[in-house]
């Protein structure tokens, strides 16, 4: 459930909920890692659950010794009011079982919030690729029918590519196309959840593999970067933003946090050499 | 006492309580009511550490409420730029909630370390609820609990939260300590 920070909570009607899938590589959350970081979003509020290991830490997100003090959960939600984008992160695992309960609660809350629409960023397994994907971009879109009225064209012009369907029975019947999004975690739970209830749901995801996943973090976020536009783009010029809205120029000025820190381990003892 | 049965816990239904038993056992302190501490020698799996949560503080009032978590965790989780090798340990962290305003006793867990399972399933409980609680965590490199080990706590004792207790001040802050301690059944190796 969603507890505001203080007061009665944010009004979020008309809002752009951005969130993660956990999926392979954690793309997707470190994706949005970035654009809070960036963004410098204000934390509004926790999405408090049982449906995820508990774990906690200081601002992941800080900047200085002032900011760094701010204790953090596992499920904390973030608001640009500028933009309307209000962005859930999710910083550990789901427990066992608790796929569906989530989803649940999430979409209740979107739902009660009057949220606009939802987009959800996530990944998938590279190596399930069929041959035809393996050439060309490693990006991919869904969009619910509710959304695909309203954006389905934009879509088009941005030339992007739609997650293909595959066999439901390969070999044997390949008429029946299912949707299938190995590594992705939630993210088909939450589509096809979101396709029943007439939500307006987006999903961008990026096929990629265990490793050094911040180049595909970062190839995530532009691709959602293409979309929305939440940083100006290399050779985009608007002279109609106030120094208030003044917002990082290029799409390689994506600011990493400080928390991406030690990534891949401590320093090593010099004894070892 | 609240009794959970999960596979860590092999304790079967009994009254009689031995200190080589998971348990989760609540104290009172005689001399000042107020005053409850929970000590935890077994671990709580990590589905059931929300139940746990909400059994427990279901039945503590929360004005006034103030919760103090002591941890233990091995140094080699500690992310640092150096080697933990080089670190003199054993050593204390802390984390705190928003509405925690008293002193710390130690330097504040750095970023990017986290805190998980029990502590931080309070932890984040009260950061939610808006209850002042403060976790320290000992960074150590001894596997059983030892008395050098116990002394890196010694600070704590000197802190507003506890000085009360001695001097048996009447305040309305009821303070909740839970000891938590890692022990041998909880093998890092399989998680």
């Amino acid at each position: 459930m969603f507890v505001p920070c203080e007061g009665g909570g944010p009004d979020l009607q008309g809002f752009t909920l951005l969130m993660p899938a956990v999926s392979v590589g954690n793309v997707g959350q470190l994706a949005i890692d970035l654009v809070i970081s960036t963004l410098r979003m204000t934390k509004i509020g926790y999405f408090y659950t049982d449906c995820l290991v508990p774990m906690v830490g200081n601002n992941p997100y800080a900047t200085s010794n002032e900011n760094s003090v701010e204790l953090s959960i596992n499920a904390e939600v973030y608001s640009l009011p500028s933009k309307k984008l209000v962005v859930l992160q999710i910083r550990s695992p789901f427990i066992k079982n608790k796929y569906r309960p989530f989803c649940q609660a999430l979409l209740s809350w979107v739902e009660s919030s009057k949220c606009a629409r939802v987009i959800l960023l996530s990944s998938s397994h590279a190596y399930q690729r069929d041959d035809e994907q393996l050439l060309g971009t490693p990006l991919r879109y869904l969009l619910t029918p509710a959304l695909e009225k309203a954006v389905g064209g934009h879509m088009q012009e941005l030339k992007w590519k739609e997650m293909e369907k595959i066999a439901a029975y390969p070999g044997i019947n390949d008429a029946e196309k299912v949707l299938h999004i190995p590594g992705g975690g939630i993210t088909k739970l939450l589509f096809t959840e979101s396709c029943s209830k007439g939500i307006q749901m987006a999903v961008l995801l990026k096929f990629c593999s265990e490793g050094d996943n911040i180049p595909d973090a970062f190839a995530l976020v532009n691709y959602l970067n293409e979309w929305l536009q939440l940083i100006k783009s290399k050779g985009s010029h608007s002279t109609d933003i106030s120094p208030e809205q003044e917002i990082p120029d290029t799409a390689s000025q994506w600011k990493i946090p400080s928390s991406w820190r030690l990534l891949f381990g401590n320093g090593l003892p010099p004894a070892l050499f | 006492a609240v009794k959970l049965w999960n596979e860590w816990c092999r304790t079967s239904n009994t009254t009689n309580v031995l200190p080589t038993d998971s348990f989760c056992l609540f104290y009172r302190l005689i001399s000042d009511p107020t005053v409850l501490l929970c000590q935890c020698s077994c671990y709580v799996a990590e589905d059931q550490q929300f139940q746990w949560l909400e059994k427990v503080f279901g039945h503590i009032r929360k004005e006034g409420l103030q919760v103090t978590i002591l941890s233990t965790c091995p140094v080699a989780d500690y992310k640092t730029q150096e080697s933990t090798l080089t670190l003199p340990s054993p050593f204390l962290k802390a984390l705190k909630t928003k509405e925690f305003k008293e002193q710390v006793c130690c330097p504040l867990l750095e970023q990017p370390n986290i805190v998980r399972d029990l502590p931080a399933a309070v932890l984040s409980y009260c950061q939610v609820w808006q209850i002042p609680a403060v976790l320290y965590q000992c960074y150590t490199d001894v596997i059983k609990l030892d008395t050098v080990t116990i002394e890196a706590f010694k600070p704590l004792l000197s802190s507003e939260t506890l000085k009360n207790l001695v001097k048996d001040v009447s305040e309305s802050t009821k303070s909740l300590k839970k000891l938590l301690t890692t022990n041998e059944n909880h093998n890092n190796i399989y998680i």
